[in-house]
């Protein structure tokens, strides 16, 4: 599998990036790890004639935090993410979820920035973003704007970033006091994408009850979704084991949900639910373990 | 003291160079002016070839020729078929089509140009204009009338139909005291993804009208006959060289039509032309495995003995035959009463046409379908009596004193002792403690499931009345001026580690040191002769012509010992270094024995100078390993995931001549076989579309996947050769399927569940689980 | 000309791509090399620089075959453009051993017999190699874990985490 011919840019800087946006137009695609890019171009799916690769843009790489508010750029990789001691305190789902994805090799290159701009309905990323309730940065030589992890996901492999923009980071909360995270998903067999993958974070008050449960789906439908009717289930109530069935019985709900040969929509809706009760638990399980502990301030 | 080498744990030679990447695969030679080839390949199952339109890739960059089917049709021969079966109808098969294209995959044309790169880019610049035909890709609709034909020309798409008969049916269809217990079974396709694709160079050198071809084959010399007679070139201009092989598993047991294109497009050239499979011609264009549909029922009184088995076969055979295609689920047939002397049995074997790749030897070949037959149905049976799987087994084997033992199928096994060998595996897997498990577990809404496999299967193929190329081998063995030896076998061994086994036997032979033996093949430039490694076949059949080799070259050594040493030829004995007397009082050098037969200063008369032996070893019968694998599997009610959590094996391959590469032999075997139980499934669409077209969608199994495997062995030595080795290439394969299979649905009968197709998916359990009970 | 069959000149040009020049530390050499944008950086290896123990085997990322350390990192090198890897050091299976003595890993899959047809044999030792500097003292479930990027289809990898187990034991050696 040979890609089609390309021209090569290698910008240093977003202003270099955007420049060469702006010359290519449409027949220019920005690369960063390339792990979502370059297997669909070696199947000639994308033949783009100019390959705009961000992956020098330095100051796209970091990960840090400031009053417990973490921002990681686009150009961290899986592995990064999953070694990251800042994260693992801060915001444990991050780390969990990277471990998941792929393989090591894969997180070695891969970038958090690149699958997310890719999209692909059966990643990892999506699910815990949209259960962190993150905010993605896109900045274009226009500016920079952010948006909801709501209104990021569009549609398969579509979303709301524009031509002109690069997605430059990812901005999440510290997690809260009483809160528990947590990323369970089926792999699938051939390929280690989500079959179904579900992000469950959980802030419990002083006597018990869920505060927050926020709780992110993927693998199941076209793109990744917010399974509000389980938050909503669970909101000010007690997380019995009874009260996790029950919102865990609406994962699916209202979804439409994809079929291929290792899951048909039925199970995949079955999978849905049963992940997502896992997951909670879990969550559930964290949070209340987590209890008497605060997040440790951040050294240096 | 005779420093043991044959039986030991000995490191193998073949490693330092490929553990540093220092050998040489097909894709690692590059030789001056190499072309590179690419195909462009039928996205139709089944269509009619209107026009190809090879002019736009003929301008692309780089592009010294473009071929169509038309170009080499009456120049290049067809792909062979070597099973000769009566009857068997054999369509033409071209190396690039004519006309029509009757599976998605099948090469169109061949682009060759200055890179591999510019090769692909012209490649996907040729136009076929198709006409959509009618697609069939089920095998029992294949055979119902009014079905879409696959070739028109044949009438029907039957390839052939073979019935095994033997026993007295009368008698065992009168009796109504017997209990038949029918099951239809499902054995799907499967990709052997050898880690190495298959990859070619074909280099003619006109001025010395020579053709050499470094191929990705098991066959070398069989490969080598082949292209000589498609090409019309003497056999003696041609050479074909096996380097390093990535694997193979059967998939490279054949002949196939691209290595054909490369010869030609060389010879036409005048240079050579390189062509490397990538991974997703690989899964639609190499042979594929398995493929059956069984309908089995046996016959049992109600003591539990097994009286009869009759079996339905339809085996697909996709839509061309590759050069063993139809044979294989004849092997089904002859394997099929497994380690059982059921008296009576009849296999009828239908094979099919359809719009698919051929299927051909892929690791067991027929015999891991017949074991998970047998298997299955004893499971199933022993069941329906009311007995542990275990103790029905036990009442249905043979005894020992039984063999050689003569089966109604037709062939004789050697030598075994099935009993010995459950037991050993329900003692070392504590089988007893994990029925009390089980039961415990089953109280409390859990599934974990015991599966048993006891198989038997045929090897070191073979007889050469029953091999369509022969089923002998070649060994050669020279001891050079510096008393190092020279071993050259007609083998091709591809991984299995043969060097180091022959040599193995070459130093035990000699009493020498084992670095003294260097040992070579997969070249016919340099083996005279050979046949190749496939059928478990390689130590069991070409290490005894190396062997046999040995003890010439040890006879005529000691014809010019004895005299020295003033003794019998016959009183001598090669051990460390030296040829002695059996009391060690008298002895000479090994080396200056070697020295005296090739300087030839004062040879008794009568011998030859020199010390080179050769030995073409006909097998007067296959072998028959066996033995007993238990998997242990517990299921996720609630998802239907079902995880292999224990693994035990005990295996019987005979004489063991070196216990390390037999574990890996049988550890790969396992993965394989599991593999197809668990995950592995290589399907279709209706319209004849591969659905698991890469590593993407094809799930090969990883290491996370598997338990420790705990394998011990058994040593029951067989007088076919006189090595007493039997063959395990295949056994943990053969073994594993039924094993993993039987142990879910063991695990699943509380729900009244008899049967579940491979593969194993989360979702087919979970709605086993979600059906009311049915019984 | 055999058989009729026009051959071509093979020199009809087409739209120029400038090659980039790259510079890459491969093994501890550094080298510099005019490739065309697309060249996969497994192709580099193996057809520019002439290192062909890495291998090329599902071309989709999953098998692992063509694992090179990339910057210390193992990765998949035909998932990577070799201009991608321009200034990167680069060790690769022929990198490994040092002075002439096989390194740890290596000498652990000869040990312990950790291959067979040896294809897959070159990325495995080199994402072992990678596990082991994250993980000196891994069980046998993280060395399981560890390869999950790299596929064998001979050894059942039972051996293969013997392998790895070896080098763990033998590491000063």
């Amino acid at each position: 599998m040979i890609t089609e011919p390309f021209e090569y840019h290698s910008p240093t800087t977003l202003e270099e990036a955007w420049q060469a946006m702006a010359e290519t137009g449409a027949d220019g695609k920005i690369v960063a790890g390339g792990h979502s890019l370059i297997p669909i171009m070696k199947l000639r799916l994308a033949s783009p004639k100019y390959l705009i690769d961000i992956g020098r843009i330095e100051e796209l790489r970091n990960i840090r935090e400031e009053d417990g508010r973490i921002e990681i750029g686009a150009l961290a990789t899986h592995y990064q993410i999953e070694a990251s001691d800042l994260l693992k305190r801060l915001c444990p789902l991050l780390p969990e979820t990277a471990s998941e994805i792929g393989d090591v090799q894969v997180r070695n290159k891969g970038t958090i920035g690149g699958s997310l701009a890719h999209a692909d309905p059966a990643a990892d990323w999506p699910a815990a973003i949209l259960a962190l309730e993150a905010e993605i940065e896109a900045r274009s030589a226009r500016g920079s704007r952010s948006i909801k992890a709501a209104d990021y996901f569009l549609d398969l492999m579509t979303t709301a970033l524009q031509p002109d923009e690069i997605l430059t980071s990812i901005r999440v909360r510290a997690m809260p006091p009483h809160t528990g995270q947590a990323y369970l998903k089926l792999h699938h067999p051939a390929s280690g994408y989500a079959m179904v993958g579900v992000a469950a974070c959980v802030t419990l008050t002083e006597s018990g009850a869920v505060a927050k449960a926020a709780v992110g789906l993927t693998g199941a439908g076209a793109k990744a979704v917010r399974a509000v009717a389980v938050e909503e289930v669970l909101s000010g109530k007690s997380p019995t084991n009874h009260k996790l069935d029950e919102a865990a019985a609406v994962a699916a709900q209202g979804l439409e949900l994809n079929s291929d040969l290792y899951a048909s929509a039925e199970y995949r809706g079955h999978l849905a639910r049963v992940y997502t009760r896992r997951a909670l638990a879990k969550a559930v399980e964290r949070a209340r373990g987590a209890s008497s502990l605060q997040p440790v301030a951040v050294q240096g | 003291m005779a420093i043991a080498i044959l039986g030991e744990r000995i490191k193998r030679k073949e490693d330092p160079r490929l553990i540093q990447g220092r050998s040489h695969y097909v894709d690692d030679f590059k030789l001056d002016g190499m072309l590179h080839m690419a195909f462009a390949r039928s996205i139709y199952a089944h269509a009619r070839i209107k026009s190809v339109d090879v002019t736009a890739a003929e301008k692309m960059p780089g592009v010294m020729a473009v071929l169509t089917g038309a170009d080499l049709k009456g120049k290049l021969g067809l792909v062979p078929c070597a099973a000769g079966m009566e009857g068997l109808k054999v369509p033409d098969h071209p190396c690039l089509a004519i006309d029509e294209v009757r599976y998605a995959g099948e090469p169109v044309a061949a682009v060759i140009a200055t890179d591999r790169y510019l090769a692909r880019d012209a490649a996907e610049k040729i136009e076929v204009d198709y006409e959509p035909l009618p697609v069939v890709v089920n095998p029992e609709k294949a055979i119902e009338p009014g079905s879409p034909l696959v070739h028109q020309k044949l009438g029907d798409n039957l390839a052939f139909v073979a019935k095994l008969e033997g026993g007295d049916w009368k008698a065992i269809e009168a009796d109504t005291s017997l209990k038949v217990v029918k099951q239809r079974l499902v054995n799907q396709r499967l990709a052997p993804a050898s880690m190495e694709t298959r990859g070619v160079i074909a280099s003619y050198s006109p001025g010395e009208d020579m053709l050499t071809v470094w191929s990705s084959t098991q066959i070398p010399h069989i490969l080598k006959t082949q292209l000589a007679i498609m090409t019309g070139l003497d056999e003696a201009r041609c050479r074909v060289i096996a380097p390093e092989v990535g694997g193979a598993f059967g998939s490279k047991l054949n002949v196939y039509g691209e290595e054909g294109v490369a010869c030609f497009a060389s010879r036409m050239l005048g240079k050579p032309v390189k062509w490397i499979e990538g991974r997703r011609e690989n899964m639609l264009a190499t042979i594929h495995g398995r493929d059956q549909i069984n309908n089995v029922e046996i016959y049992v009184q109600p003591d539990g003995k097994v009286m009869g088995l009759k079996c339905w076969i339809i085996a697909d055979l996709g839509a061309y035959h590759q050069l063993l295609t139809p044979a294989i689920p004849t092997l089904t047939a002859l394997m099929i009463l497994g380690c059982y002397n059921i008296p009576n049995v009849f296999v009828e074997t239908k094979g099919v046409f359809t719009n698919k790749m051929a299927t051909d030897a892929y690791r067991g070949a027929g015999r891991p379908e017949a074991t998970y037959i047998i298997e299955r149905i004893m499971d199933i049976a022993a069941r329906e009596m009311n007995m542990d799987p275990a103790e029905f087994r036990m009442k249905n084997f043979p005894q020992p004193k039984e063999f050689p033992l003569a089966l109604p199928t037709g062939v004789t096994y050697d030598t075994a002792n099935y009993q010995k060998a459950l037991k050993k595996l329900t003692k070392i897997s504590g089988y007893a403690k994990l029925r009390r498990e089980q039961e415990k577990l089953r109280k409390k809404g859990k599934y974990l499931g015991l599966g048993l496999s006891t198989y038997v299967e045929i090897c070191a193929m073979g007889p050469s009345s029953r091999m369509p190329a022969g089923g002998w081998e070649f060994g050669s063995v020279r001891i050079d001026p510096t008393g190092k030896v020279t071993v050259l076998s007609g083998t091709s061994p591809h991984g299995q580690g043969e060097e180091t086994t022959f040599a193995q036997i070459v130093a035990e032979g000699f009493g020498i040191p084992y670095d003294d033996v260097t040992v070579f093949h997969g070249d016919t430039g340099m083996v005279p002769l050979g046949i190749g490694t496939f059928g478990s076949r390689t130590t069991a059949v070409g290490g005894t012509a190396i062997h046999n080799a040995v003890e010439k070259l040890k006879k005529k050594m000691a014809r010019i010992a004895a005299p020295k040493l003033e003794v019998k030829p016959g009183e001598l004995i090669f051990e460390s270094g030296k040829i002695q007397t059996k009391d060690g009082a008298k002895s000479v050098a090994f080396g200056d024995i070697v020295a005296e037969a090739i300087f030839a200063k004062q040879l008794p008369p009568g011998i030859e100078p020199g010390l080179a032996e050769q030995f073409v070893f006909e097998p007067p019968n296959y072998t028959f390993p066996f033995g007993a694998h238990l998997a242990v599997v517990e299921i996720d009610a609630e998802t239907g995931e079902v995880k292999l959590r224990n693994y035990y094996a005990v295996d019987d391959c005979g004489r063991v001549l070196n216990p390390m590469l037999v574990d890996g032999q049988i550890h790969g075997g396992l993965a394989q076989g599991i593999g197809q139980a668990l995950w592995e499934d290589h399907v279709y669409d209706e319209n004849g579309q591969l659905l698991t077209g890469t590593l993407m969608d094809y799930a090969m199994p990883k290491a996370h996947q598997f338990p420790w495997f705990e394998t011990s062995g058994m040593e029951t030595r067989t007088p076919v050769n006189p090595l007493g080795v039997k063959g395990v290439g295949e056994a943990g394969t053969i073994g594993s399927t039924p094993a993993v299979v039987n142990a879910v649905v063991d695990a699943l009968s509380q729900h009244g569940v008899r049967h579940v197709d491979m593969p194993l998916k989360p979702e087919k359990i979970w709605r086993i689980l979600n059906q009311p009970m049915s019984a | 000309m055999a058989d009729g069959k026009r051959a071509l000149t093979g020199t009809v040009e087409r739209r120029e791509i400038p090659a980039l020049k790259i510079r890459i530390n491969l093994n501890g050499k550094w080298r510099d090399d005019d490739v065309e944008p697309r060249l996969l950086l497994v192709h580099y290896l193996r057809d520019v620089a002439g290192l062909t123990g890495t291998h090329i085997g599902c071309e989709s990322s999953i098998c692992g075959a063509c694992t090179v350390l990339v910057n210390g990192d193992a990765v998949k090198a035909c998932t990577m453009f070799a201009v991608q890897a321009n200034g990167a050091e680069i060790t690769t299976v022929e990198g490994l051993a040092t002075n002439g003595k096989l390194h740890p890993l290596q000498q652990g899959f000869w040990e312990e017999h950790g291959l067979q047809c040896g294809f897959c044999t070159p990325g495995m030792i080199v994402a072992a190699h990678q596990l082991l500097k994250r993980n000196p003292h891994p069980t046998r479930e993280e060395i399981r874990k560890g390869l999950q990027g790299n596929l064998c289809r001979c050894t059942g990898y039972q051996h293969i985490v013997k392998a790895v187990e070896w080098a763990v034991e033998n590491k000063e050696q």
